[in-house]
């Protein structure tokens, strides 16, 4: 019973507070760059023009697949808000960017089709891990289940240093900032036009924007259960991951997808597989 | 207020510019300007955009390019000629080459003068055009009903 | 254990070995097409039948009575044994092949000693054995098989008469050599003596030898010889486990070998789990299976889904409870592992169709000698749940490359773009197959999650393999996905996409694909419980919370074609961004000096990273040093 009430919280209040943080972000990236920049609510104004734009398309099918792909992260979000099986979480999050990538393919234009790919290259980067990220947490807890994880007495971050920093190595990739804004960017004029989400537009472009809303907060959310045990920590920690994330934005360049893959493959191995290793030589109590 | 007013999102074409009203126009996007405090976002991309922005004379070259970039823009959409040689074909109007300004492809609603046309023009031509884009959109709506009603 | 011993099940095992063989010997014989299709059609339905009768009425049967002297048949396998093993002479002294000739040697010299010195003092209680492991075996052997044998009548058809009428047409021995291989698969499956287990295992290597040579061209000839030494190392391993087990405990029994302890039983289990790993294409071993794809696709598709390399899981499997928690089981584990990453990586460098899914078979695999090495009861349930999902969609994947390949002549996954419109049928059935090969919720990816908790329980450290095995995985399919899908100009539909044969084949794997993942709770309770509980003592599942969240995406999955009720409608259609260089259409643009350039779009194949060559050389040398290691302890 609770657990539905949280899943749908989450589905009512991620685009709220998905959405107002997308606007802080632009907000504090034009400050970091000495502009005003737009209202806070801005991704708002942004959305609700799109839904009264026309849908052009290049394929008449590619915006069933952009539905899907939102409809599969706000399943994936409930599931992990409702206390489900992390790596089922991981599995949907997956098919979620499944679906947004055949729909680029489906567009079949240059740029979407680079930019699909670019995004699977981002995937492959960080999905192990994310993975090991769920494989540390459940050494530590002796459960896969978000609850369990999440009801856990102690800090899991003191256990999982590593993998917390591999974790936030794979939110810069997953939240598709600079230097890993390979297969998109928010920031105008690059290679690639909008790479993935070049061919869409009105309402399969709205709903792309609040996917990555629903997505930010569930992603926040999994920060969030490291620091578990003491609630007003773990929202500090979120909502210092979130200004981490957007100074490493202004911050860098964009990386090439050779360097994104290594050097994300690297880290996982690194931090989170050694973080593991350790764990099962030392196994915590 | 309506949604359109909060969020123009443009696309930059040099049709065949010196170079001048391009340097404006980016200089509206700089941190002196900008126009994201308006929402503007400059995309790139025709299928974003609903305000296309096109500098310098239109020649043979670029004719279809205009065209197409247009035709690829979503409805409501709103065309700026920005500059005299967008306008009109400016000093280069008689060139062999040269057909004229972007009205001889594809409708303008908003001319912009001015060589190189200034900052606030540029941004007051955007306004302006928000509020066609607004109308722009009723006209559309009006068509679905009076389709649906036939 | 039953101590009742009902005849009539008896004779269903023994009619599933013997039937297919009949049919294999008529086939032989038959030279109309007709009447082939009409021997064809009538034998995979009986096998069916059988198959699926044997699954309604075998629960852990004791099968302890022969209905004839199993004396008399033991001499009569082993004179087929000594028939088969002059042939293998004849072929590598005719190949002039020094490893033919140095394992058939030995190993049949390791068979006679034993049959003159040892075999005639062993008590044998069952030769033949059915429990629910072999009867899903069966199931898949029968049906999956039955589906490739139904297909392969109508593309050997166009084999020889339009793709490839260079080749001479030898269709009578193809299709007696799928049914010889469907029934030797059979008697794999359910014999419990060890030497008849092994003669079945030399069967489904002949076959497979003769298959691969098919279309008898140079290359053919190559990666035949090269498929035979391989496996007859396997076999020569098992022939050395056979002979040991003898020795060290006085049975040929492949229960009493399980049950027998590590003591003893752990350098036979080694050598089988080794025999396991050559059948089953594992690294360093995994050549042959790539060399394999010359043979005609229902060949492939016969090879990779339902028998032989499911031959190898399934004797590894068997052998799980003797490794687990030994050096031999890390070991093995390991070596599934290194193929599961490798082979995954490899499957995103190449571009035929075929050798992805030949990677991809290699790298499926891999993951089940994972878990046979890890060998909990976890473990195993998750790696039968492997064998059965990946069976299915890969045998779809095979026979639809199949007739794309007919349709299309190329292999060539680039030249997939825009299936969708010209072959809609085939392209759908590859997007179930593909979905079904690594998209939640189907029913590999539920079996990989099994493997992950699995793999976390037993050893954390052997889940690296895991999480870097699957993101490769979803790279090189969804790319695959996304080109049938691509539709850069719009083809004309190709008429007849698919021959009735093909069209029944297919069209029940794709059923079977997406049903597996719904029935998925059934066939785990009824099935595959039950085995791990009698082995391990204890079992796994999935939990009923999570069964429901699978049921509810496979839901939101399956609204997904409902979508296209709306199908053109709120949409304008307008070219694709080419840089405004449109020049009429999205699949052309206007280039330098007002030249007509047409648009192209390639895949990412990642070779300036890394390339198959160096990646299997790797592999290779990582995997032979684990075998090495795990060999050298056995006899240390």
């Amino acid at each position: 019973m609770k657990a539905s009430l949280h899943a749908i919280l989450y589905l009512l209040a991620a685009p709220l507070i998905g959405g107002l943080l997308a606007g802080w972000d632009r907000r504090i990236s034009a400050r970091m760059q000495s502009r005003p920049g737009p209202p806070v609510l801005q991704p708002f104004y942004d959305v609700l023009k799109l839904l009264r734009k026309e849908n052009v398309v290049v394929r008449r099918s590619q915006n069933f697949y952009i539905l899907f792909f939102l409809l599969f992260v706000m399943f994936t979000g409930a599931l992990f808000f409702a206390g489900a099986d992390l790596l089922l979480v991981v599995f949907a999050l997956t098919a979620a960017a499944i679906f947004l990538v055949l729909g680029a393919y489906k567009a079949s234009s240059p740029y979407s089709s680079v930019g699909a790919q670019r995004e699977l290259i981002q995937m492959m980067a960080y999905e192990p891990m994310v993975l090991l990220t769920a494989i540390g947490m459940y050494m530590v807890t002796k459960s896969f289940q978000v609850q369990d994880i999440a009801a856990h007495p102690t800090l899991l971050v003191l256990a999982l240093p590593g993998v917390f920093l591999g974790f936030l190595y794979a939110l810069e990739i997953k939240f598709r900032k600079s230097p890993f804004d390979l297969s998109s960017s928010h920031h105008a004029h690059q290679e690639l036009v909008r790479g993935i989400t070049t061919e869409f537009s009105g309402r399969a472009l709205a709903m792309i924007e609040i996917a990555h809303w629903y997505e930010t907060v569930f992603l926040l959310g999994w920060v969030y259960l490291f620091f578990a045990s003491i609630p007003v920590l773990a929202l500090a920690a979120c909502l210092l991951v979130f200004l981490l994330v957007i100074l490493t934005d202004n911050v860098f360049a964009r990386l090439k997808w050779q360097m994104a893959l290594r050097s994300a493959w690297v880290v996982a191995i690194v931090l989170g597989f050694g973080n593991v290793l350790v764990l099962s030589l030392l196994p915590p109590p | 207020m309506s949604s359109f007013s909060k969020s123009p999102w443009v696309i930059h074409y040099d049709a065949s510019s010196c170079n001048g009203c391009d340097i404006e126009v980016l200089a509206c996007l700089t941190p002196g300007f900008d126009v994201e405090r308006l929402g503007v976002i400059n995309t790139g991309n025709p299928k974003h955009a609903d305000i296309f922005l096109v500098t310098g004379a239109v020649n043979e070259q670029c004719r279809e390019v205009i065209r197409n970039i247009y035709d690829q823009m979503p409805h409501p959409k709103v065309v700026v000629a920005v500059g005299a040689c967008a306008s009109s074909g400016g000093i280069f109007a008689d060139c062999y080459n040269v057909a004229g300004g972007v009205d001889s492809v594809i409708p303008v609603d908003v001319y912009v003068p001015g060589c190189a046309a200034r900052p606030e023009a540029i941004i007051d031509a955007v306004v302006q055009a928000v509020a066609i884009l607004e109308r722009k959109r009723k006209e559309m709506d009006a068509e679905t009903v009076s389709k649906e009603v036939a | 254990m039953v101590p009742f011993i009902p005849d009539f099940t008896m004779n269903l095992v023994l009619a599933l070995i013997l039937f297919p063989l009949l049919a294999g010997l008529l086939l032989l014989v038959v030279q109309s097409d007709f009447a082939r299709r009409v021997v064809v059609g009538l034998a995979v339905a009986v096998v069916a039948v059988l198959s699926v009768w044997l699954a309604a009425t075998a629960a852990n049967l004791d099968l302890s009575r022969l209905p004839a002297d199993a004396h008399r048949i033991g001499q009569v396998l082993f004179g087929v044994e000594l028939l088969l093993s002059a042939f293998l002479l004849w072929v590598g002294i005719r190949s002039r092949n020094a490893w033919v000739l140095l394992l058939i040697v030995s190993q049949a010299g390791l068979m006679i000693w034993f049959e003159l010195r040892g075999a005639a003092h062993v008590e044998v209680n069952r030769h033949l054995a059915v429990d629910q492991l072999s009867v899903i075996m069966a199931l898949i052997n029968g049906l999956v098989g039955g589906a490739i044998c139904l297909y392969a009548l109508g593309y050997m058809r166009e084999y020889h008469e339009t793709a490839h009428r260079e080749t001479r047409d030898r269709r009578p021995l193809f299709f007696a050599l799928l049914f010889v291989f469907m029934s030797a698969m059979f008697g794999l499956i359910f014999a419990n003596n060890l030497v008849w287990l092994f003669l079945c295992w030399e069967i489904t290597t002949i076959c497979s030898f003769l298959l691969i040579g098919y279309t008898q061209t140079d290359e053919a000839k190559r990666n035949a010889l090269r498929a035979l030494v391989m496996n007859l190392a396997g076999g020569l391993a098992f022939a050395g486990a056979i002979v040991f087990l003898q020795a060290k405990a006085g049975t040929i029994e492949m229960d009493r070998l399980i049950a027998s302890g590590q003591a003893v039983a752990l350098v036979p289990a080694a050598l089988l789990c080794f025999a396991g790993i050559t059948k089953s294409a594992q690294l360093p071993f995994s050549s042959w299976l790539l060399g394999a794809m010359v043979a005609p696709t229902p060949v492939s598709a016969l090879l990779h889904s339902s028998t032989m390399v499911k031959a190898g899981v399934y004797l590894a499997l068997r052998m799980a409870p003797v490794v687990a928690g030994t050096v031999i089981g890390m070991s093995v584990a390991l070596v599934g592992g290194v193929t599961f990453v490798i082979a995954s990586l490899a499957a995103i460098t190449v571009r035929d169709a075929k050798r992805v899914l030949a990677w991809s078979t290699v790298a499926n695999l891999g993951l089940v000698i994972l878990c046979a090495g890890i060998g909990t009861a976890e473990a195993v349930w998750a790696g039968v749940l492997l064998i059965i999902f990946h069976a299915v969609a890969k045998c779809l994947l095979f026979l639809s490359v199949g007739v794309i390949e007919h349709k299309i002549h190329s292999r060539d996954i680039e030249d997939m773009s825009g299936l969708v419109v010209t072959m809609p049928r085939l392209a759908i059935m590859m997007q179930i197959g593909i979905a079904g090969m690594f998209l939640a919720p189907f029913g590999m990816l539920m079996s990989k999650w099994a493997v992950l908790k699995a793999v976390v329980d037993a050893s954390p450290v052997l889940s690296v393999f895991i999480v870097f095995g699957s993101a490769a995985t979803l790279f090189f399919w969804v790319k695959w996905m996304g080109k049938l899908l691509e539709v850069i100009q719009p083809g004309e539909p190709v008429r007849q996409e698919l021959l009735p044969g093909q069209a029944v084949a297919l069209y029940s794997l794709a059923t079977a694909t997406a049903l597996a993942c719904v029935l998925f709770p059934l066939i785990s309770s009824t099935c595959i419980e039950p085995y791990t509980l009698a082995v391990f003592g204890k079992t796994a599942s999935l939990g009923t919370g999570n069964n429901l969240i699978m049921v509810s995406m496979m839901a939101l999955v399956v609204l997904f074609p409902v979508a296209f009720i709306r199908y053109g409608r709120g949409v304008r259609v307008a070219d694709a961004y080419l840089g405004g260089a449109n020049a009429d259409d999205s699949a052309h643009f206007r280039t330098t000096a007002d030249s007509i350039a047409t648009v192209a779009m390639g895949n990412y194949y990642l070779n300036n990273l890394f390339d198959e060559s160096s990646l299997s050389r790797w592999g290779v040398a990582a995997a032979t040093t684990v075998l090495a290691a795990m060999l050298l302890l056995l006899f240390l």
